[in-house]
């Protein structure tokens, strides 16, 4: 690739879309950051971001063992972080308490799993930096369906659970009280996470996901306390670190990974500062 | 009319063990009874068996006129609760507002009227009901910013923003100050005289109540025991009720204080009740 910028905007996304795989690789940026906007801001509101890190993390082992078993590698990730989202569901539902404990001894033991199915499997999959932090070539046109389907299963749920979900998140005691399902809403949303984590994933690797995944959310929710507009801010964000993520990448050395991570950074940064500054 | 509460020798059985026992109680429509006694009396006990959330091992109980279960949509229940974190974001009338949608699948779809028009009036009465406690001023601030007084009563709307009959509150008072756990209890006086909500209040201590009471039920021992302030909390009265001598001294500002009462049993072991 001898991608060179030439400061004209125009030009410069011309260039970009000559070639499909960067195509590919925006589409699926922007269905993945349209996901995590949104799974992301219930995240944060739950104060979930631990397990959210832990599913990603999950990602991991799911798609070195798939590949050791020569299941498809995307199939690895969607498992890998079901299985987990249950599991954490599970430790969830017996004990607040010791949720954090349970979920980074699930998280060890994954990134231990995942470099032993690597040692085991290193000639198919090469070096583990691909799946932990990221790549943006080689996404095909199947895989770009594949996560469409993935996020309108999840989104649509999404929009089904919406309320309901911000009532328990918000207020469980009495969420519960008028007859809100807490304790399912809380399994059906880990799900989703896990949906989210796992098709995020296989973009901006397991380590990285957080960049789509809790930036832009925090930013969104230290902007704005209104749900509607919070969710939109959120998107928004999202969508502005994937494509300057990807747009910069193609023409930099550096990996998309640390790109999008930089810009979900500087962007939460700048709206604490912003924040800061605008309170009184 | 039917009265908002009727228990007739009501009993209620935890994990096998009474808790209450032969409870026989009436609160009538816009009446506001505070539910007294010590902890493990049965108190919250006793308003989840009014919800319909545990079921009678005897007696019977009518609620708004049908049975618990059928009735609780017409009932605004608050539960024993600690005040929201700090870092809670979300506006005072976004919480009341899920009062009214919050169990409500789905999203609503703005471009069609009949939506449209409901929206317009939910708006309306969100305002009105955060008008009637009294929180307009501090509605659009971020719950966890707010003291604990203006918390409670954003939740009190919460509660009422669906009209119900009966409103049943477990330890609101338990989190504030005195001066504002008067103001609430003024507060809940109030709604029950205009709307006409029966009000069923948990306390610990009657006396930021005094004076905005109907009636109260103390409870103590697994029974209880009905009536005016000036009826029930008296030195013969609680001794029956104890099976232990009580006393009860008034204070010469009218504050009741009851002495001698025996601790009471732990009938659900380490939970907090």
């Amino acid at each position: 690739m001898n991608a060179s910028l030439s400061f004209n905007p125009v030009t410069d996304f011309n260039q970009v879309v000559t070639y499909p795989f960067m195509v590919h690789a925006l589409e699926a940026g922007t269905i993945v950051a349209v996901l995590c906007g949104v799974a992301g801001w219930y995240m944060v509101l739950r104060r979930q971001s631990f397990a959210g890190h832990t599913l990603s993390v999950m990602a991991f082992p799911g798609a070195t063992g798939a590949a050791l078993v020569g299941l498809p590698i995307s199939l690895g990730y969607y498992i890998a972080a079901g299985v987990a989202a249950l599991a954490i569901g599970r430790g969830r539902a017996r004990s607040y308490a010791t949720e954090t404990a349970s979920v980074g001894t699930v998280q060890t033991v994954g990134l231990a799993a995942g470099f032993l199915f690597l040692e085991l499997n290193r000639n198919v999959l090469g070096g583990p930096e691909t799946l932990l932090f990221g790549t943006f070539l080689g996404v095909s046109q199947g895989q770009v369906v594949g996560l469409l389907a993935v996020a309108l299963i999840a989104l649509a749920l999404v929009a089904v659970i919406g309320r309901p979900l911000l009532f328990a998140s918000v207020d469980p005691d009495v969420a519960r009280a008028r007859g809100v399902p807490v304790r399912a809403l809380e399994i059906t949303f880990l799900a989703i996470l896990g949906l989210a984590v796992a098709a995020t994933s296989q973009i901006t690797g397991v380590l990285l996901i957080f960049a789509l995944l809790v930036a832009p959310a925090a930013a969104a929710q230290r902007l704005s306390m209104r749900p509607g507009i919070g969710l939109a801010l959120s998107i928004v964000f999202a969508l502005v670190i994937a494509w300057l993520g990807l747009g910069v990448a193609y023409f930099s050395i550096y990996p998309v990974g640390f790109w999008m991570t930089t810009f979900g950074f500087g962007l939460y940064v700048l709206v604490r500062i912003v924040r800061a500054r605008v309170r009184p | 009319m039917t009265p908002a509460v009727q228990l007739t020798s009501a009993g209620v059985r935890l994990g096998g063990q009474p808790v209450l026992s032969n409870v026989t109680l009436s609160v009538g429509r816009g009446e506001f009874v505070a539910v007294l006694g010590p902890n493990g009396a049965g108190k919250s006990t006793l308003m989840r068996a009014i919800l319909g959330l545990v079921p009678l091992a005897g007696g019977s109980a009518s609620v708004l006129g049908s049975d618990p279960v059928r009735a609780r949509p017409r009932i605004g229940y608050l539960p024993q609760r600690h005040g929201f974190d700090r870092e809670t974001r979300i506006r005072g009338v976004d919480l009341v507002r899920l009062g009214l949608d919050g169990a409500r699948w789905g999203v609503p779809l703005p471009f069609r009227r009949a939506a449209r028009e409901r929206q317009t009036t939910e708006r309306a009465k969100i305002a009105t009901t955060i008008e009637l406690v009294g929180a307009s001023a501090y509605k659009s601030r971020s719950i966890g910013e707010l003291s604990g007084g203006e918390q409670q009563r954003l939740l009190i709307a919460q509660a009422l923003v669906r009209d119900p009959e009966l409103l049943i509150l477990d330890e609101p008072l338990d989190s504030l100050d005195i001066p504002n756990q008067i103001a609430v209890a003024a507060l809940l006086k109030r709604i029950s005289a205009a709307r006409g909500v029966a009000v069923m209040l948990v306390a610990h201590d009657v006396n930021p109540l005094l004076g905005y009471l109907d009636r109260v039920a103390y409870l103590a021992g697994g029974r209880a025991l009905a009536g005016t302030v000036d009826e029930v909390i008296t030195a013969p009265k609680l001794s029956e009720l104890y099976g232990a001598p009580i006393e009860v001294l008034r204070a010469s500002d009218g504050r009741l204080v009851v002495v001698g009462q025996p601790e009471a049993p732990h009938h659900h072991g380490h939970r907090h009740e």
